[in-house]
């Protein structure tokens, strides 16, 4: 096969990947570059307004500070609440005991039905008066709990919805807790070692890829929560749940404030490199590859 | 390891276990239970913690108050599109950049990779003015084409899987006479059948659970997925959490029916990204 044919090949196969980041990627994003500096309801003319949507953005709409630290709080909630009980849930699962194949299929169930389903059904758990964990806690003699409608308890809410469905998460530890060398483990055992230091000295280090993965993929994932506060509370109670995406949302679609939509978005998307930036940066202090000097 | 230590940490384990299944199966319980109940019974107190009469034709009800079954028969018309765009672009796409040594390769690959950092929410509404324009909105087009340009996840997993293929079968084939589309649909395409099970039962998920994109792009109720009608059926229907149960379980029931059968795909699409990465 000459280079030239190669190339030809090469190209052809990958014609959809090449137009598909042109089109679905780079214009989506000039898009979003240019028409940050419009005003456009998608029915008027747009009208150019140059910075006028970052101005807005930054000094007059206090709901944009308000959807960013709310944006920040469930991330920064969330993600580490969800690695370690994704963790600790994989531990458990790596355990050898019977039944272990019917214990995973429980555990991941969660995760695999569709999100609108999984918001659903919490809702109904939640509610105040007929909903399972308020008849829980008064059957237990506990007080019950305003789930949702307390503005300081629906992001905790929606922070312990989101630890039920992590079983993705427990899948992608339980493959690394499997592909940890058992003479490793074994070696800090004849040492005298206990479960503690197996963690903190095999475990751990072992697994510290994975759970960088983790991390940068669960950062991502909190940044952008919007179905469940959309459907469950739209945002409420007094904007407490007002997330980022869900602020974006409404901005787009129930103002038909496309432009400043739109650099929404772009403020997003440096935050996110920003912010996925800092985890990388931090990864060298403490993520140990295969293979490198310990 | 001692017998007895062995025991214990036994013990422990199925502790454990059991009260994360009360955490993990609790929701599933309930929400059946609440399927099956009369509406009196939802609002019952005391409460009723299981029904003594099952009601099961709550989940019957469910297609006579909505077109049900034209939800279902969009959302699995909606996923064989994706599946048959996702499996031409991807395994092409893939084959060129693990088996075609050509120029820009690496880039592309690279560019690849890089939008798996782009947030969904940043490009939604550009893409979704893009549409507008292209005259897509409230139809299936805009939810069915992109599958047909490639996803870097999928990509990704199946780049690493071709590689794993050894060289040596090409280069046979090429001594045969066999040209770049013969290789890929006679030799690698029936080597690769695991990685490509992975990406078509994550399409299927993927679209099946879909909700921003068609919640985005379809108006029309002659046009809602399953994920849709259940919105629409919540806000209607907001307080008759027997029939929402019944929709949300029969929303789900094909998804739990395909994990069964193909548990071990899902696994391997899952780990993938984590842990080759």
């Amino acid at each position: 096969m000459t280079f030239r044919k190669d190339s030809l090949w090469g190209w052809l196969f990958c014609l959809p990947l090449a137009l598909g980041l042109t089109i679905w990627v780079a214009f989506p994003l000039g898009v979003a570059v240019v028409m940050s500096l419009f005003q456009w309801n998608m029915i008027s003319p747009a009208v150019f307004i140059g910075l006028g949507n970052f101005d807005f953005m930054f000094f007059k709409d206090h709901l944009f500070w308000n959807s960013l630290w709310v944006m920040f709080y469930y991330t920064l909630l969330s993600v580490p609440l969800q690695l370690v009980t994704a963790f600790g849930l994989a531990l458990m699962l790596n355990t050898k005991v019977k039944g272990m194949g019917v214990f995973r299929t429980i555990f991941y169930l969660p995760s695999l039905i569709p999100v609108i389903v999984s918001t659903a059904l919490w809702m109904w758990l939640f509610n105040p008066q007929y909903g399972l964990f308020n008849l829980f806690l008064d059957a237990v003699g506990l007080p019950t709990q305003e789930w949702l409608t307390n503005p300081d308890m629906v992001i905790p809410s929606l922070v312990l919805m989101s630890l039920w469905s992590v079983g993705n998460i427990v899948i992608i530890f339980l493959a690394g807790l499997q592909g940890i060398p058992k003479e490793l483990e074994e070696a800090v055992t004849v040492d005298g070692g206990g479960a503690w230091h197996r963690l903190r000295h095999v475990i751990l280090p072992f697994m510290s890829p994975v759970i960088f993965y983790n991390l940068v993929m669960g950062v991502i994932a909190g940044l952008q929560i919007f179905t469940q506060p959309y459907i469950m509370t739209n945002g409420g109670p007094a904007n407490a749940s007002l997330t980022y995406v869900l602020h974006l949302y409404k901005q787009a679609f129930q103002f038909s404030k496309m432009g400043y939509a739109n650099a929404l978005a772009l403020i997003l998307l440096i935050l996110t490199m920003v912010l996925s930036l800092i985890v990388f940066k931090s990864s060298n202090r403490w993520v140990y590859y295969e293979g490198d000097k310990k | 390891m001692t017998g007895h230590r062995f025991r214990w940490s036994r013990f422990w384990a199925y502790a454990l276990l059991l009260l994360g299944t009360v955490f993990y199966l609790g929701p599933f319980l309930w929400q059946l239970r609440s399927s099956i109940l009369p509406l009196s019974g939802v609002f019952a107190y005391p409460v009723v913690w299981w029904p003594e009469e099952p009601q099961w034709k709550n989940y019957l009800d469910i297609f006579a108050i909505i077109p049900f079954g034209t939800y279902y028969f969009n959302t699995v018309f909606l996923v064989v599109w994706n599946i048959v765009g996702t499996l031409i672009s991807n395994v092409c796409i893939a084959f060129a950049l693990a088996r075609i040594p050509f120029k820009g390769r690496n880039v592309l690959f690279a560019l690849s990779i890089g939008t798996l950092m782009i947030p969904t929410a940043v490009t939604m509404i550009p893409t979704y003015i893009e549409w507008s324009w292209l005259g897509g909105l409230n139809s299936f087009w805009p939810l069915i084409v992109p599958s047909f340009f490639g996803n870097a996840f999928f990509i990704f997993l199946l780049v690493q899987f071709f590689r794993s293929i050894p060289r040596e079968y090409d280069e046979a084939a090429f001594v045969d006479g066999a040209g770049y589309p013969q290789i890929l649909l006679k030799l690698i395409v029936p080597m690769a059948q695991p990685a490509i099970a992975v990406v078509v039962i994550f399409t299927f998920l993927n679209t099946w659970n879909d909700f921003m994109g068609p919640l985005f792009y379809l108006n029309d109720s002659k046009l809602f997925t399953l994920a849709l009608g259940l919105k629409s059926l919540l806000s209607s229907y907001n307080s008759y959490w027997h029939l929402l149960m019944a929709g949300a379980t029969l929303v789900s029931l094909p998804l739990i029916i395909v994990f069964f059968f193909a548990q071990k795909s899902f696994i391997e699409g899952l780990t993938a990204g984590g842990i080759k990465g």
